[in-house]
């Protein structure tokens, strides 16, 4: 019994330690997959199998059905409910996910290459002229005027007053900034993009979506792709530049190529975030340009608890989700990792 | 006219002239083109938002045929929510405190006073951190006294805030303890380490939306797969959604099982990066799993950790979706989160309030990661 807890090689873990590991790692893992095989079968039940107490194995405890299924994507009274904020789903994830990459990759691209000395006189009198424009607003100037009236301050005392301050700030302090960012609860921000989307007619448009999205995930971008672009041995584009190639074709041929692993983690994990957004999608949509994450939650107030509706729903958001995250696992973690640890 | 003449080999040195330009300007203008799109996007969809919303905080905001109508109200918003009629509803039902509740908040007090009078007597004071950290102190004092005033209390009932809070500390704590274990137990070499981690992944993937649906079926204790369980034990006719505690339960355990994977990933890629000589050395000598942990692997994966719950602590007060799927913030207000509570006056066309709510929010996450940076993870970090 002794040696049962005693390792052949001191490196591994004994045979009766490594039972207890398995035992807690099987306890997690039934914790992980057991809700998700329930989803799976009840979305295969009918509301009688749902509500006459537990039924645990398909074709033993229950005959599996695809009512549910024809009901919500084939039953025109059900009015095909799904396929809208599917493709809105897929539509905005993709078309945000993409911009937040093309403009975080730049970004990420020249915090890395580039020497920048934003000075904080000039940022301090900027903010300072905004308080000025905002104050001219709510005395009851026309806002229009308000701004040209910030900005010709702005310029006038950058020109003058602020090449009298010398200090400035590096590139590691705007990267902090924009992940900085990342630390304001989105609540802080929605009313007024709200608000100015409601001027401009764009509420329930993918268009306000895809925006706001690509504002909510830039930071993370610049944050996973920095410390990849910091990877890339800078000689490789010295050699381009001594050759006569310019700066788009460097990034174009040389580091694009290198880096398009990096690429595809990081627009895979704010894919996810994008599938999965709630809060911004839950003020700045309605009908027209909902998403699943809003349909699935609308199943609460409209219809009390179908489970075997609810389930189907649930399962046709996340299996693109799950299917990724098996494939990608590895993407997934680094990617989030250079994240995480940098910060 | 001869002179007048461009020769070709000329020609071609002036195509080239304005060629070299070309590259130079847009070799200059690369350096602005990449970066300034991504500032102006968070300029315009963060920063300005962020002081737009510190105007409306003090403001009533009406929409006549459409067009906002923004009114001055001074701090109308922001006295509701403190002391007027929604005080309730923030912060809560104050109860007459017990003994043991100013017990608990005198010790918190003594502790505050000993930290203070030990950072006046080191060599690093200043006159600035003095005064920050007695600010600190006494917003740390009136979140305790608020925490106890309606926790430990008869008839105290906790505000969003509070519950808030339940949930970004009890939360972040399981998960960290939970993802270090489970890490712990993975980086050993054992088989199947591949099948784990992307299992173990599994939940963060989920839409928080499905996972509060998820448990909202486990817990139905008549219909759901656990409902023989509580049978046996006799809490057959027991729903977790009808008292306070229970409905919490719920959503803490939904959140701890979605974000346990965030902590575990992250903490086996630090325990994995620790080095292995010290490790075997240790093994070698004889030390037990116990010593060896708390002074040999903590140590290195420390600085990752505080990280980790710094990202944790601020992501977690932005919960929403799942209090509100699963009870919709209810029974009452005991799992309403601030998010949702400032979402509910926003749906009620109040949205002075909900900027002004959000401000105070801001205010209370602002404080607990600075608290923490300077004091909790600066000193674990230092001191190992």
């Amino acid at each position: 019994m002794r040696n049962l807890f005693k390792a052949r090689n001191p490196f591994d873990p004994s045979p009766g330690w490594m039972g207890f590991s398995y035992l807690i790692l099987g306890i997690w893992t039934l914790i992980c997959l057991f809700p998700l095989y329930w989803l799976l079968i009840t979305a295969f039940k009918t509301p009688a199998d749902v509500n006459n107490g537990p039924r645990y194995l398909p074709f033993v405890d229950f005959q599996p059905s695809l009512q549910a299924w024809q009901f919500l994507l084939a039953d025109p009274t059900s009015g095909n409910m799904v396929s809208r904020p599917y493709i809105n789903t897929i539509g905005v994830g993709l078309l945000s996910s993409l911009f937040a990459l093309l403009l975080g990759a730049g970004a990420a691209y020249a915090l890395t290459r580039f020497q920048y000395r934003p000075q904080p006189a000039a940022i301090a009198t900027f903010a300072l002229c905004i308080g000025l424009a905002i104050l001219l607003i709510a005395i009851g100037i026309a806002w229009p005027l308000a701004v040209i009236i910030g900005l010709a301050v702005f310029i006038l005392l950058l020109q003058t007053i602020g090449r009298r301050f010398k200090g400035t700030m590096s590139n590691n302090d705007i990267g902090f900034w924009l992940i900085s960012q990342r630390m304001l609860p989105p609540i802080t921000t929605i009313v007024p993009i709200y608000i100015v989307f409601q001027q401009l007619r764009m509420l329930d448009t993918w268009g306000a979506l895809i925006i706001s999205y690509v504002a909510a995930h830039l930071p993370l971008v610049v944050w996973f792709l920095r410390d990849y672009f910091q990877n890339i041995p800078i000689e490789l584009e010295e050699s381009a530049f001594i050759d006569g190639a310019s700066r788009y074709q460097m990034i174009w041929r040389i580091v694009l190529p290198l880096a398009v692993p990096g690429l595809i983690a990081t627009f895979l994990i704010i894919l996810v975030f994008a599938w999965n957004e709630y809060t911004l999608a839950l003020f700045l949509t309605n009908a027209n340009a909902q998403t699943m994450p809003l349909l699935v939650a609308s199943q609460n107030a409209t219809r009390g608890p179908q489970w075997w509706n609810i389930s189907v729903l649930v399962v046709l958001m996340i299996a693109p989700i799950i299917v990724a995250a098996i494939v990608l696992e590895r993407f997934i973690a680094r990617g989030l990792l250079v994240g995480a640890l940098k910060g | 006219m001869e002179t007048a003449q461009i020769t070709p080999q000329e020609r071609v040195q002036t195509v080239k002239n304005v060629a070299e330009r070309v590259a130079q300007w847009s070799e200059d203008s690369a350096k602005n083109v990449l970066l300034l799109p991504a500032i102006l996007v968070v300029l315009l969809l963060s920063i300005f938002p962020l002081l737009v919303s510190l105007y409306l905080a003090f403001a009533r905001v009406e929409f006549q045929r459409g067009a906002p109508v923004i009114t001055w109200v001074g701090t109308a918003n922001f006295a509701k929510l403190l002391i007027g009629s929604e005080q309730r509803h923030f912060l809560g039902r104050f109860g007459d405190i017990n003994p043991i509740g100013w017990a608990i908040f005198l010790a918190f007090a003594a502790f505050m006073i000993f930290m203070y009078v030990r950072y006046l007597l080191s060599p690093r004071r200043s006159l600035f951190g003095a005064i920050l950290r007695i600010v600190a102190i006494v917003f740390g004092g009136a979140l305790a006294l608020l925490m106890i005033a309606t926790l430990t209390t008869e008839t105290g009932l906790p505000g969003t805030l509070v519950v808030t809070l339940i949930f970004v500390f009890v939360g972040v704590t399981a998960q960290y303890l939970l993802g270090l274990g489970l890490a712990l137990l993975v980086t050993q070499n054992i088989p199947g380490k591949r099948f784990f981690r992307v299992v173990f992944l599994l939940p963060m993937m989920i839409t928080p939306v499905g996972v509060g649906f998820l448990a909202r079926m486990l817990a139905d204790t008549v219909k759901g797969p656990l409902a023989p369980i509580w049978q046996a034990i006799g809490l057959g006719a027991f729903s977790w959604g009808d008292s306070a505690s229970g409905a919490r339960t719920v959503v803490l355990l939904g959140d701890i099982w979605q974000w346990t994977p965030f902590m575990f990933i992250m903490l086996l890629a630090a325990l994995e990066a620790t080095s292995r000589e010290q490790i075997e050395a240790a093994l070698v000598d004889g030390a037990t799993r116990l010593s060896m942990f708390r002074y040999i692997i903590l140590p290195q994966i420390l600085p990752v950790s505080t990280t980790l719950v710094l990202i944790r602590l601020i992501e977690a007060f932005k919960i929403i979706d799942m209090p509100n799927i699963l009870l919709g913030g209810g029974p009452g207000t005991a799992t309403e989160s601030l998010t949702l509570h400032a979402y509910k006056y926003w749906a009620s066309l109040d949205l002075g309030s909900s900027a002004a709510l959000a401000y105070l929010m801001l205010a209370v996450v602002t404080y607990i990661a600075v608290v923490y940076v300077n004091s909790v993870r600066r000193r674990l970090v230092e001191n190992l």
